[in-house]
């Protein structure tokens, strides 16, 4: 299905586009400075949202809990580490992750209850077992033209949608009954 | 076996809806490029003395005989027949014809090229089509790994509470910006709420643990109910781990749709889920098949690839190494595992192919940053303490640990899967998830370490103690008195954290080692490589401190005294952890260099090559010594896939006219006449029989060779021939020779069907042996092989032939290997 695709590389671009140009966020860049315990000071941890150049100890550690001879040696055991993320990307994936199951999830009630639902009230029994029924023949000289042309004569665009998905859903039944039912592949 | 039904079911049903009817990913060709171009001269002549040497007829087979103008240019007048020259879903390739189709276009283009500049273009991208492929392949596998870590990670911790100021972030990134500052309280936030909090409004006390509890196995249970109804309705092929399957797939299987868009949408969406339930189960095997589909989807835009079967598998070999370097954040180590693990063919080509696709993929997945500190992998350690020579004993002790944990574990998720695969047990596959995330639900919550994250687990057992831990694990007995200055971790006795810590540990030891044998094989996206690195990291952690403690106790034994002194840091356990873990996955996987690979990039630990080394070849033997196969190829046996392993060794001395078909009480061989068959008697033989080839024969007189025909090849032949031409009726006479026969004036309009002969079949006399006939098998990967003798065909020798040989000759030597 190439709409699959086009969404894909649509996916694909903004995910690497947005991650570039995402403006960098105040909050998204940290300065995290662990202090371990010190005489008799207890081990602490300072962050501030600082840039790269003023990560270290003297910037970040505010207050300072020492006087000012020890200062230098209580900053010698910091350690300070530059972090930085993208809020801007979380947020875009998991919208998309969210929205792309959502989506499934509707299709997947549709297909399971409503589809049934429907078509038995618009078109009868009959057709019904029609398009469940497996095409191939056994015989491998079956005329190729029966496969090709179902019930519908008209090829606009809505039959095309049609028969893809019935193709579609054949291909799912057979790798159900190969994966569930007979266990041949995928124990 | 199961494979009986592999083999043929496919084709009598499929047949004709594959052709007519094609899969929208495997769109087959439509009449264009796909020629069977074997130019010989003469019949007669290529009859004898063709059948000993296959090298000989690869030479032929090339265009390597006189192509006289005549006949070259009649072969070029005769369309192509599309849909000739490829295979039905469930159906081995024929590398040979592949690599000599690629060869031929290759030649063609290359021809073509100084005629003007446009075919220049055309041969300029034909030439850089490949590192395209791998380029986008690599980028598809970093955006879509980030987008699985990034996920799982919310949805884990959506389990345990929600960030009410963004609903997007999880724990940690919820309270990236707090200003807690105590190290005991890190994780603590305003803006983070649990369960209980939301609904009852209190945080601690009893009731709030029983509601938390609650809220844990009600998202777990939901999370794995939607990830198999998705797996079930929209993808069957999504579930497991994929790499058996893609094994098989790269030494030249066809499954149709396993690597295939909604396959690849599905895998995506459900491992975040089946990750996010708290199943025992890692997302690095469904990375690998996520990879690979990504690079089956893009190999369809260019035609070098999708029409080749053989070249598609390049681009599948470095597609894995892209997506075990993702999964890992080891570009090298994928290589080495797409190498060792998964590829059947590595040409070098691939190699370098491979590399830069693995390197694009880290690229792409570091500049997502998922973790926020532009490591590629959550377990990312660096520490430089010396270890010590008498610390090979118990890496060794790990390695012995590592190699019976694997063995115990092949065999018992093997029965398992064999007991789901033939009960009624297995018709229930959503009920069975949904009873495996309860009980792994209901178990894991009270215990911290396996309530966590299973790769924050690792993580933590991985790092060693710092200055400032408040872990239970690193809870020592301090000694020294407030004013001494704090030195790093010298040996301290443990405090009763620390015990608290191990038994804790044991107990999520057990639980894990019996969990993960029922949670690899069900019907959702499941990995092996997290679980056993945690088991693996457990133990040793376990054995790391056990070696800590008797360090501090016992200093004066000889052993410490040498290297140990007082006071001094002597023991890491988090490298016990680490050496543990390689041992375990080495154990199950019976992987050797590319593990150790992965894990010292994974780790950044250069120094450890030699404890990693050591435990991992331990193990290896250890896990040899109970059997040869490792998990994959053990699932690989299990299913019946026609994958005839590489690595093993055929000892036996029997020949090859024990092992063709027909054998003595069979029907004689079916073979086709090069004129004299009709077009119904040709319809009445491929009717009646089931085979996936025909011998031709020049008469049943003189049974002398002239070539192969494929089932297929004849079935679209015949069919497009009643179809475009005009004349061909059933008492119409079928030719294999480049001259129709002389035929009574009145007769209809004979069938040609030498464009689909193979004029150089692979023979072998009846009195090679096997391990000759099933070397050519492995090292130019046929399909089936003419047995001749005295230049007369006598049988086939299939590759399904061979493993039911190879079966047979097991049972007898081994019946004790099957009897689990």
């Amino acid at each position: 299905m190439k709409t699959m695709f086009v969404i894909e590389a649509f996916y694909l671009a903004c995910f690497v586009l947005l991650s570039q140009v995402t403006a960098k966020n105040s909050e998204d860049i940290r300065c995290k400075c662990i202090c371990p315990p010190y005489r008799d000071i207890a081990g602490k941890i300072y962050k501030q949202n600082v840039s790269l150049k003023d990560c270290n100890c003297l910037h970040v550690v505010e207050p300072m809990p020492v006087d000012g001879k020890d200062v230098e040696a209580y900053c010698l055991r910091c350690e300070c580490k530059y972090e930085e993320r993208s809020s801007g990307t979380i947020k875009f994936t998991i919208i998309v992750y969210l929205s792309i199951l959502g989506l499934l999830l509707l299709y997947m009630v549709y297909l399971t209850l409503l589809e049934p639902m429907l078509k038995r009230r618009l078109f009868g029994h009959s057709q019904l077992i029609q398009s469940d029924d497996d095409v191939g023949d056994q015989q491998p000289f079956a005329n190729a033209h029966n496969v090709l042309s179902r019930s519908h004569s008209r090829p606009n665009m809505l039959n095309k949608v049609e028969h893809a998905q019935q193709r579609w859903r054949r291909q799912v039944q057979e790798q159900r009954k190969s994966v569930f039912d007979r266990h041949v592949v995928l124990s | 076996m199961e494979s009986e039904q592999l083999y043929h079911r496919g084709y009598c049903r499929n047949s004709y809806n594959s052709i007519a009817s094609a899969s929208s990913d495997e769109e087959l060709l439509d009449g264009a490029g796909v020629i069977m171009d074997f130019h010989t001269t003469e019949d007669d002549n290529l009859l004898d003395g063709d059948a000993a040497s296959p090298g000989s007829n690869y030479a032929m087979s090339n265009g390597g005989g006189v192509a006289s103008s005549t006949t070259h240019l009649l072969d070029f007048l005769e369309e192509p027949i599309p849909g000739v020259g490829t295979y039905d879903d469930f159906h081995t390739i024929d590398w040979v014809r592949e690599k000599c189709k690629d060869r031929e276009r290759h030649r063609k283009i290359n021809s073509k090229k100084k005629e003007s500049a446009w075919e220049f273009t055309k041969s300029l991208y034909d030439a850089w089509s490949g590192w395209l492929v791998v380029t986008l392949t690599g980028l598809a596998s970093g955006a879509l790994a980030g987008l699985i870590d990034i996920a799982a990670d919310w949805m884990n911790d959506l389990k345990e509470g929600v960030c009410l100021s963004a609903m997007w972030f999880n724990h940690e990134q919820c309270c990236w910006t707090s200003n807690e500052t105590t190290f005991a309280e890190r994780d603590k936030c305003p803006q983070w709420k649990s369960w209980a909090e939301l609904i009852l409004g209190q945080a601690e006390g009893p009731g709030s643990y029983i509601m938390n509890y609650f809220m844990y196995i009600y998202w777990a249970l939901s999370f794995a109910f939607l990830a198999v109804c998705l797996v079930k309705v929209f993808a069957p092929y999504a579930c497991g781990s994929g790499i058996p399957e893609i094994k098989t797939i790269l030494s030249g299987f066809i499954i149709r749709g396993y690597l295939g868009k909604w396959t690849l949408m599905i895998k995506t969406i459900t491992l975040v889920l089946a990750v996010a339930s708290g199943l025992s189960l890692g997302k690095e095997g469904p990375l690998v098949h996520v990879a690979c589909c990504c690079g089956n989807i893009f190999s369809y835009l260019f035609p070098k690839y999708s029409k080749n079967e053989a070249k598609k598998r390049e681009v599948l070999s470095a597609a894995s190494a892209a997506g075990v370097s993702v999964a890992f954040g080891a570009p090298i180590g994928g290589v080495l595992f797409s190498l060792e693990e998964v590829s059947y063919y590595f040409p070098l080509k691939t190699l370098w192919r491979s590399f830069f696709a693995a390197l694009v993929a880290a690229f792409v997945l570091r500049s997502i940053n998922p973790f926020g500190n532009s490591r590629l992998v959550l377990f990312y350690v660096e520490y430089h303490t010396p270890w010590y020579l008498f610390e090979l004993i118990p890496f060794i002790l790990l390695g012995v640990f590592g190699g019976l944990w694997g063995a115990f574990f092949i065999r018992a998720n093997i029965a398992w899967c064999r007991r789901r695969k033939s009960t009624r047990f297995g018709k229930y596959p959503v009920l069975e998830v949904i009873f495996v995330a309860t009980i792994t639900a209901v178990v894991a919550f009270p215990n911290p370490y396996t309530r966590q994250n299973t790769s924050e687990l690792i993580k933590e057992l991985f790092t060693d103690c710092g200055p400032l831990e408040s872990s239970q694990l690193c809870q020592y007995r301090s000694q020294m008195n407030g004013s001494k200055a704090f030195t790093d971790n010298p040996n301290r006795p443990a405090g009763p954290g620390v015990y608290a810590a191990m038994w804790q540990l044991c107990l999520a030891l057990i639980f894990k080692i019996i969990m993960t044998i029922f949670t690899f094989g069900l019907k959702v996206p499941s990995g092996l490589f997290i679980p056993s690195m945690a088991i693996g990291a457990i133990a040793g952690r376990i054995v790391g401190i056990a070696v800590e403690q008797l360090a501090y106790y016992h200093h004066d034994w000889f052993l410490f005294k040498e290297w140990c002194e007082v006071g001094a840091d002597c023991i890491t356990p988090g490298l016990y952890a680490m050496v543990g873990a390689a041992a375990c996955l080495g154990g199950v996987t019976r992987m050797t260099v590319s593990l150790v690979v992965i894990v010292f990039e994974l780790t950044g630990g250069l120094e450890y090559i030699v404890p990693l080394m050591a435990a991992v070849m331990t193990s290896k033997w250890v896990g040899d010594a109970f059997g040869r196969e490792g998990i994959y190829e053990a699932h690989i046996r299990l299913n019946g896939y026609p994958f005839l392993d590489a690595k093993e060794e055929f000892t036996h001395t029997t020949l090859a006219r024990e092992v063709m078909r027909p054998r003595r009480s069979d029907p004689p061989l079916a073979v086709l006449t090069q004129d004299d068959l009709t077009v119904e008697e040709l319809q009445g033989v491929i009717n009646e029989t089931s085979y996936n080839g025909f011998p031709v024969i020049v008469s049943k007189e003189s049974q002398r060779l002239v070539g192969f025909a494929l089932r297929r090849d004849i079935t679209i032949a015949i069919e497009n021939a009643r179809r475009k031409q005009e004349g061909i009726m059933l008492n119409s006479r079928v030719y294999f020779t480049q001259h129709a026969p002389t035929l009574p004036a009145d007769s209809p309009r004979p069938l040609k069907l030498r464009s689909i002969l193979d004029m150089s079949p692979f023979t072998v006399t009846d009195h090679t042996p096997m391990e000759i006939v099933v070397d050519i098998f492995r090292k130019l990967g046929l399909r089936q092989c003419l047995v001749t003798h005295n230049g007369i065909v006598l049988g086939i020798i299939t590759k399904k032939n061979i493993l039911e040989h190879l079966e047979e000759l097991k049972q007898h030597t081994e019946p004790l290997i099957d009897d689990i």
